[in-house]
């Protein structure tokens, strides 16, 4: 009788735990980083200009029609900002250091959040970065249901509704991932990206295409630009401590 | 078939009972306890269940409200106090998965396939007492497990009831992962239990009943769990095949039901229909099992056709395997398919006739007494005659393409499984709590909660069928999307409202059940004046339920008898001398024969 | 409580409604009978001082009528429906003039692909329209459904059409529309958190507009 019970409890306690954690992906949230060594800061930059060579595409036009309280939003057609060139400058490009630091180097996640706002059916920023642990703030300014879906390859994904204006919902990243797909299934144009870093020397190019990485350590870096359509290019960069070195990147057809 | 002779365990069961509390009443092996323990987990989860109903009938009733009380709810759940909707979803999930698998199969199989069984066949106890013991005990960590799904990151499972893929095999379409898995692997567990349940009803029927209990002189409700029990071994492992299957996409990387690599969702609808047709007939079988039973008690008079009710059983119970296309009519599925189970389908809507029709049979010239287990059992029969009759609109196959999934199908499941299997449960408790506790329940609170019940019950869901034939799909969250759904707003709050009222009105039913348990009148050992073999023991009965086993020499529902001496039944274990004189006994008065 | 079907707008619905019509008939005469008859018997049969209850088992003859009747009944409906649905949903039943067009369900939007002015699905003059469905009056159009993800169901309960559409199925579907005017398609199967708003605007154009709306559409860029 006692072993009859010894084996099904024991039954029960393996069939029972065995349905937990069946996520494949592998940096879970959750947890806090162990805390390591905080990584070096200096007073370097970097920075650069992202030019376009070429004829810019058409971004396609969105057909809003059936999603009129974002319709209103706009006087003229609305197009999907996929590749934004201004007098030959690109924006929306993830540039950011690849390589150079040292590793296993983590940095303190600012408390403030970044702010993914959802304005007239369409992602802003479209492109974004933020640090492992800190928080990703999403807005609902549009007073019609969207859903944030993020599909990391690394992270631990979610997908989210928020149906009326005003929502706000928080989501952290544990790993570091370049670059995390974020999209809306209601409106199927929606997309956004986001850049998980462990170290905070990132930035998007502006509608200019100008950016600036600052704070750095003296040292020797691989820097990556990153755009959803026009690929990845990298480049070495060298800066000594108060210096500033400059990184140019050139996508498009022509370049 | 043979009565088999004694088991040894039946004989000499005077033997002191000195088993400690915990072998008593928590780790007992003693059918009686475990089918009161089955009720009381079952009782708490109908409890879950209708509350989850609660706040899907606010949403529905008030879209886009912040409802009351929503304020302790997560983010992840609402905003603002506003339910949100992939919360909405994983309510009608589970919702659903509480009622069928936690809270009305258990209720019916598990509290009354457990009680009734031993007693109305004369047995000690089950054939395999332990095994016994460990269905309910493996049932317990399954349904704590389905709780825990709540609380999990992600929410619980949302892929509704049903379960269907691709939505339930990967996480980012629903954005649900452990939920899913959790709902997964809690009814994989739950199968077990059922599976050894099932297994040890089907041994104790066929090898433990008593000297002179023939298979014909077997009560309704023992054939009619008999068989449920048969469909339950056949089917839940279906079931739980396909829930690995299921498990394993989710998380081993296979692709049984996703088409990118090659894997069929409709395989994933034939195994789980293949499984949930036959479930569905274990939940109204044993149902109508309890209210045959109840009516032939309540009439005085034997059940009319008892040997066509066994063979309706029967042929519900496998006819049942033969129809589960019908809920994939519109799937994809080749349609020639829909046309054979459409046949099918209409079939099987003949026994359940010949059932309805021999209840209405033993009513006939009978002397009704409406105690609070009748009336119940009455509301059965004129509530699932409503829900059979929906369900030939929807075995038609063009019909079906306007009503499926509209909430028409909503109130026909709702017809049998409350209106149906509920009433019955209502009624079967009712009537076996006075054996089970030991002291009656009071009849005017019985009275009042079955009146409640009734009324707001059938203005719940009898408008639920025009919002299905106005095209009011199910699962919805906001229905005011939709332009043509327009005017049913104020039908749904008046929905909305009743479900309220019927959800407060159980609190009479919790209330008796307590106070009946601790303060109620004492039972004495027959108080429906029954023939069936419980009512010849005390209220509650001894451990080993009888100090000898028992000899039965009558049919079931000998009411009315003319062999009955005192009183107007016949107990199936009495023994009667024949009478002295061979004249007939005069027809009674005011009968139609007699006219 | 109304047991009323809303007006339908294609030919399957004289059909369909006819059928349901006929059920509504027999399941309100089965469901008088049996009411009525529950409470004459608990009316006449309750128990009284005096009066003792019929001492019978049952009734043969009973038994066959009340399995007969039942059985002959639901096999007619049975072959009634069986007619109609093949009509409807069979594989050969598309017409063969009909209108092409294609349907890909995705979370949680409807994209119809029209065949553009040559009227063939898949040549370079093809458009997409987000949740829009036109349609001319009078004319069958076939749809192609596809889905990109999980189970949609394809629904406009105006025509008394639905279909699901299924992630690695193509599954055609057909109807033909009889009044002009805008009705609305629905999903019809869980498909997520937006499976309540997945709604798609369908407009049945006379012939003259249905061209019109072609013409300029097909010169608007396809979107995505």
């Amino acid at each position: 009788m006692k072993r009859i019970t010894t084996v099904l409890l024991s039954g029960l306690f393996l069939v029972g735990c065995g349905g937990g954690g069946g996520d494949a992906s592998g940096g879970g949230e959750g947890g806090t980083p162990a805390a390591a060594a905080t990584g070096p800061t200096g007073t370097a930059t970097i920075t650069g200009s992202i030019s376009f060579a070429g004829a810019a595409p058409a971004n396609p036009a969105i057909d809003m029609s059936e999603e009129q309280a974002c319709r209103d939003k706009y006087q003229s057609q609305p197009t999907n900002p996929q590749v934004v060139v201004n007098d030959g400058k690109l924006a929306n490009v993830f540039v950011y250091v690849k390589s150079g630091l040292p590793d296993g180097a983590t940095y303190p996640a600012p408390a403030a959040p970044v702010v993914l706002d959802q304005d007239g059916c369409l992602y802003h920023p479209r492109v974004l970065g933020i640090l492992v642990g800190q928080s990703l703030e999403i807005r609902n300014s549009d007073p019609v249901l969207h859903n944030i879906k993020a599909v990391p390859t690394v992270n631990r994904g979610f997908n989210i509704s928020q149906p009326t204006a005003g929502m706000t919902s928080s989501r952290t990243f544990n790993s570091p991932e370049v670059m995390v797909p974020l999209e809306c299934n209601v409106h199927g144009w929606m997309n956004a990206y986001l850049g998980v870093m462990s170290h905070p020397f990132f930035a998007v190019s502006a509608e200019d295409g100008t950016f600036t990485i600052s704070g750095l350590p003296a040292g020797s870096y691989e820097i990556e630009a990153w755009h959803e359509t026009q690929g990845v290019k990298t480049m070495s960069v060298t800066v000594a401590d108060g210096g500033s070195a400059t990184a140019d990147f050139s996508f498009g057809p022509s370049a | 078939m043979t009565t088999v002779a004694t088991h040894s365990e039946a004989a000499a069961h005077a033997h002191v009972d000195d088993r400690s509390f915990l072998r008593k009443y928590i780790f007992s092996t003693d059918h009686k306890i475990i089918g009161i323990q089955f009720l009381l987990m079952s009782l708490l989860f109908l409890l879950v269940g209708g509350t989850l109903a609660m706040i899907i009938r606010w949403q529905q009733g008030y879209p886009g409200q912040a409802m009351p009380g929503a304020g302790v709810l997560p983010e992840t759940m609402a905003a603002d106090g506003i339910i949100l909707p992939e919360f909405y979803n994983s309510l009608v999930t589970m919702h659903g998965t509480f009622m069928v698998f936690f809270a009305i199969m258990p209720l019916l199989v598990g509290v009354f396939g457990n009680y009734l069984i031993p007693l109305k066949i004369g047995a000690a106890d089950m054939a395999f007492p332990r095994i016994n013991m460990a269905s309910f005990w493996i049932a317990v960590p399954a349904g704590i497990l389905m709780i825990v799904g709540f609380f999990v990151e992600g929410g619980h499972a949302a892929a509704g009831w049903t379960g269907y893929a691709p939505l339930s095999a990967v996480p980012e379409y629903t954005g649900v992962s452990l939920g899913q898995q959790i709902w997964c692997v809690s009814l994989i567990v739950l199968g077990l239990s059922s599976i050894l349940g099932s297994m040890n009803y089907i041994s104790t029927v066929i090898n433990l009943r008593a000297p002179g209990m023939t298979w014909f002189r077997l009560p309704l409700s023992i054939w009619a769990l008999f068989i449920t029990a048969i469909l339950v071994l056949l089917a839940m492992p279906i079931l739980s095949g396909a829930l690995i299957m299921l498990l394993f996409d989710q998380v081993l990387g296979t692709h049984f039901f996703l088409p990118a690599q090659g894997g069929q969702p409709l395989l994933w609808q034939h195994l789980f229909w293949f499984f949930g047709h036959p479930e569905v007939y274990i939940l109204i079988l044993p149902a109508m099992g309890f209210v045959s039973d109840i009516i032939a008690n309540g009439s005085r008079k034997p059940i009319f056709g008892y040997h066509s009710m066994v063979f309706a059983i029967a042929a519900i119970g496998f006819l049942g395997w033969m129809v589960w296309g019908h809920h994939m009519f519109q799937s994809g599925m080749n349609p020639t398919l829909g046309t054979s189970f459409m046949i099918s389908t209409m079939l099987i809507a003949v026994p359940s006739a010949i059932k309805t029709f021999n209840w209405l049979g033993t009513l006939w010239g009978g002397s009704i007494r409406f105690h609070v287990p009748m009336l119940h059992a009455l509301a059965f029969v004129s509530m699932f005659v409503i829900g059979g009759l929906s369900g030939v609109f929807m075995a038609s196959t063009p019909v079906d393409i306007y009503i499926h999934d509209t909430y028409f199908i909503v109130a026909h499941i709702h017809y049998v499984l409350f209106g149906g299997s509920l009433f019955a449960l209502f009624a079967a408790i009712t009537f076996w709590y006075p054996k089970m506790f030991g002291k009656l329940m009071s009849p005017r609170l019985g009275k009042l909660h079955f009146w409640l019940t009734f009324i707001f019950y059938n203005m719940t869901f009898f408008p639920m069928h025009q919002l299905g034939l106005q095209g009011h799909m199910r699962r919805i969250y906001d229905p005011t999307v939709y332009q043509f759904l327009d005017h049913l707003g104020g039908l749904n709050r008046f929905i909305t409202i009743s479900a309220f009222l019927l959800f407060a009105s159980q609190l009479i039913f919790a209330y008796s059940f307590i106070a009946g348990w601790f303060r109620g009148e004492k039972a004495p050992e027959n108080p429906w004046d029954d023939t069936g073999l419980e009512w010849t023991t005390p209220s509650p009965p001894p451990h080993g339920n009888w100090p000898e086993t028992p000899t039965v020499h009558h049919p079931p529902y000998e009411f009315s008898s003319p062999l009955a001496r005192d009183g107007d039944f016949l107990p199936q274990t009495r023994e009667v001398k024949p009478l002295p004189d061979p004249a007939p006994t005069s027809t009674p008065a005011d009968t139609p024969a007699s006219r | 409580m109304n047991w009323l079907l809303p007006p339908g707008a294609s030919t399957f619905a004289g059909d369909i409604d006819r059928i349901y019509y006929i059920i509504l008939v027999i399941t309100t005469i089965a469901f008088v009978v049996v009411q009525a008859g529950l409470v004459w018997f608990l009316i006449k049969y309750r128990a009284r001082p005096g009066r003792k209850a019929l001492y019978t088992h049952g009734n043969m003859k009973a038994e066959v009528i009340w399995t007969a009747i039942p059985a002959v009944t639901v096999i007619v409906i049975g072959l009634m429906s069986g007619g109609v649905w093949n009509h409807i949903k069979g594989r050969d039943s598309v017409p063969a003039d009909a209108i092409p067009l294609a349907v890909h369900a995705s979370q949680f939007e409807w994209n119809v692909t029209y065949p553009g002015p040559d009227g063939q699905l898949g040549s370079a003059d093809d458009f997409t329209v987000r949740n829009q469905l036109h349609v001319p009056v009078d004319r069958p159009v076939a749809v192609m459904l596809t889905a990109e993800d999980v189970i949609h169901s394809f629904n406009v309960p105006a025509f008394r059409i639905k279909q699901d559409a299924v992630p690695g199925m193509h599954i055609r579907t057909w109807f033909q529309a009889t009044q002009t005017g805008e009705y609305e398609l629905g999903c019809a199967e869980l498909c997520g958190l937006g499976h309540y708003r997945m709604r798609a605007v369908v407009t049945v154009h006379t012939a003259e507009d249905y061209e019109r709306w072609l013409t300029e559409r097909a010169q608007t860029v396809s979107l995505r």
